[in-house]
């Protein structure tokens, strides 16, 4: 009976979809997916160094957020924000350049898969410091308030960031000059191999809004419909009431921590990395569209088509840009003097 | 010119760029309503309101990556830590966060922010609130540091910090808010980022020191001067970017050198004007470069031993005789 009512309350969400929003999620979705598992494979190949941190399986959330901002809005993150980026609309040439390393990168090189910067989509950055970047957040907000704008800050992050204090401060901040942000964490169960209950003592992270008066709500983080509406409600919030709001997205990553914890496979059963794959956000948005007849299946082939040329073009791009003049080790450290 | 404390500077300064520009804010704990733990914000609130002279809950790491989120858009935030040893608390957010934003971003984001406050000792604040702060800061590239030891200095270069379009780490001290001096009244008084300034002019040997060290320093140099030592002092005002021709050039002309610093020696700022004497003055060296620094203790409380930390008049006349009296071939 339960399960009878959420299909029919899916299938009815999903007539309500029109076919270019529909295109736009799943368009959205399959780009990060397409783009991380090619940069997989150029880190196989030596091609990318350091460290790279795939979002595979978190796609919906990038993608539900960011179909609901408007291009002057602001987007910033954490380490793991390739689809972040991608979904506030950089050029996915140029953030696999950043990741090659190379002059054309969004960062000019200097960056990296960890620090993907675009201010062109008012993307303030991936950051690589747990935590750090939720205060950065609430700045941006304030510059919007103290300015009279009318624009949002969406702040991706992740469940291993709530233990740390800037967490705290950074809602209690929000919350007590009731600033235009959307604080948006992605809660894969795992901080690198820390599971959820060995690192917080209340697990239900949205929770955390009633101590600093601020909502909260849990949403499936595998259903990008589902987040569209809570981070639109949320941006509403923002944007009208100036009102901050916290919102637990509830996903998982199929990949490792990182390209060095390929399979994860230490601290996760592989029963349970299979049994998330089973609600794979792409795969399941696809067969709500293509259930509810929002999209063919020839529409579906010729988005892939799109996605997949698009990153080879992007793997193309990257390979031939230079590498970034050896000069440019010291420039940009300073701003001069306009 | 008006005779004015250094705290009274500092406050014009504030006041005349939020004046000048409406993207100059002030944000930290107690800087409004209570008008600052010392006084330097006396009276913003009453003319900014609570927009611009923002009151924080104490979250140093909270209030410094606001203040770097807002300047990531384009304001100019002014952040008063209460004294510079809580920036620790903030340190990932200036050193992670505001000091490399600009180059990680490959030049997107600049960061105009002016990180400010009192450090280095005071009058028996013991040993968690006396620190010499500089050294955690000069270290970082992307980071300007200044150090600035009279009314005037403190004005000219908080103007210019307050206009720079970088990160600065302005460091001022508890033990000279009250200390007057002449101070331009011009709006675009500025003493640019960089410069070294010549205190007193000697002969026989120059002697860097800045903030209260530079006074011990005028202190000794005026008793030697009664035996005809004749002493050059060089304040470098911003320790990050360093002056260091200004330094070399009066070393040249004297032949010797010593250094003071409040903080502990090892690796200190002595350690680096040393090594840059060395380095590009060597052969006009008489004597070694001496270095006259803190004790290597944290600051006790006992005013005994908080004298013994911190070098004296007299440890300054020591190293100055010792390299006097090492004549030269």
């Amino acid at each position: 009976m339960a399960s009878n009512v959420i299909t029919t309350e899916r299938t009815a969400r999903a007539s309500a979809l029109d076919a270019d929003l529909a295109k736009r999620l799943l368009y959205d979705m399959m780009l990060i997916r397409r783009f991380e598992e090619k940069a997989a494979e150029a880190y196989a190949l030596g091609k990318i160094g350091g460290f790279l941190h795939l979002s595979i399986g978190e796609e919906a959330v990038a993608a539900g957020a960011s179909s609901v901002l408007r291009p002057d809005d602001y987007a910033i993150s954490t380490y793991r924000e390739h689809g972040h980026c991608l979904a506030k609309g950089s050029d996915p040439r140029r953030a696999m350049a950043e990741l090659f390393g190379r002059r054309d990168g969004l960062s000019k090189g200097k960056g990296g898969s960890m620090h993907l910067f675009d201010k062109n989509s008012n993307f303030l950055g991936g950051h690589a410091i747990v935590g750090a970047h939720l205060p950065l957040a609430a700045g941006a907000a304030f510059a919007i308030k103290y300015r009279g704008g009318d624009q949002v800050v969406v702040c991706y992050f992740g469940d291993g960031a709530v233990p740390e204090g800037e967490f705290h401060e950074a809602m209690n901040l929000a919350a007590l000059w009731q600033l235009p942000v959307v604080y948006l964490c992605e809660n894969n169960r795992y901080a690198m191999g820390t599971s959820l209950d060995r690192a917080l003592a209340e697990t239900e992270i949205w929770k955390f809004g009633r101590a600093y008066n601020m909502p909260g709500e849990p949403v499936d983080g595998m259903d990008v419909l589902a987040i569209r509406e809570a981070v639109g409600r949320a941006v509403e919030r923002a944007r009208k009431d100036k009102a901050p709001s916290l919102i637990e997205a509830r996903t998982y990553r199929f990949r490792g921590h990182s390209m060095r914890d390929p399979a994860g496979a230490v601290y996760r059963t592989k029963e349970e990395v299979e049994r998330e794959k089973l609600r794979d956000p792409i795969v399941l948005f696809r067969e709500r569209v293509l259930g509810a007849g929002v999209l063919s299946e020839a529409d579906v082939r010729a988005l892939e088509k799109d996605v997949n040329d698009l990153i080879d073009e992007a793997v193309a791009f990257a390979e031939a840009s230079p590498e970034p003049p050896v000069e440019w080790l010291l420039t940009d450290i300073f701003k001069e003097g306009d | 010119m008006a005779v004015m404390t250094y705290r009274e500077a500092l406050n014009q300064a504030l006041r005349e760029e939020m004046r000048r520009d409406p993207r100059v804010f002030v944000i930290g704990e107690e800087v409004g309503l209570y008008e600052g733990a010392y006084k330097v914000t006396q009276g913003l609130l009453k003319e900014f309101g609570e927009g611009r002279i923002v009151d924080t809950p104490i979250a140093e790491s909270g209030f410094t990556g606001v203040g770097i989120g807002a300047a990531m858009l384009g304001l100019r935030p002014v952040v008063e830590m209460m004294t510079f040893n809580f920036a620790l608390l903030a340190l990932d957010q200036i050193v992670n966060s505001a000091a490399k934003m600009y180059y990680m971003s490959g030049g997107q984001y600049n960061i105009p922010i002016v990180i400010r406050g009192p450090g280095g000792p005071a009058h028996q604040l013991a040993a968690q609130h006396s620190q010499s702060m500089e050294s955690y800061f000069y270290h970082v590239p992307g980071l300007k540091v200044v150090r600035p030891s009279t009314p005037a200095d403190a004005k000219g270069l908080l103007k210019s910090a307050i206009r720079d379009d970088n990160p600065v780490i302005f460091i001022e001290s508890e033990t000279l808010y009250a200390v007057k001096g002449e101070v331009p009244d011009d709006e675009d008084f500025l003493i640019p980022l960089g410069e070294a300034v010549v205190r007193r002019e000697g002969t026989d040997v120059t002697v860097v020191a800045y903030m209260g060290m530079m006074y011990r320093a005028i202190e000794a140099a005026e008793e030697l001067a009664k035996e005809g030592i004749s002493v050059e002092i060089v304040d470098p005002r911003t320790l990050q970017p360093m002056d260091t021709a200004t330094i070399v050039g009066s070393v040249r002309k004297t032949h010797r050198a010593v250094v003071v610093e409040a903080g502990a020696g090892f690796a200190g700022m002595g350690s680096e004007i040393a090594a840059f004497i060395t380095e590009q003055a060597f052969d006009d060296l008489d004597a070694p470069v001496e270095r006259v620094t803190g004790a290597s203790a944290p600051m006790p409380y006992a005013r005994n031993l908080e004298r013994a930390k911190t070098p004296s008049k007299d440890k300054v006349i020591d190293a100055i005789r010792k390299v006097c009296d090492a004549r030269g071939s």
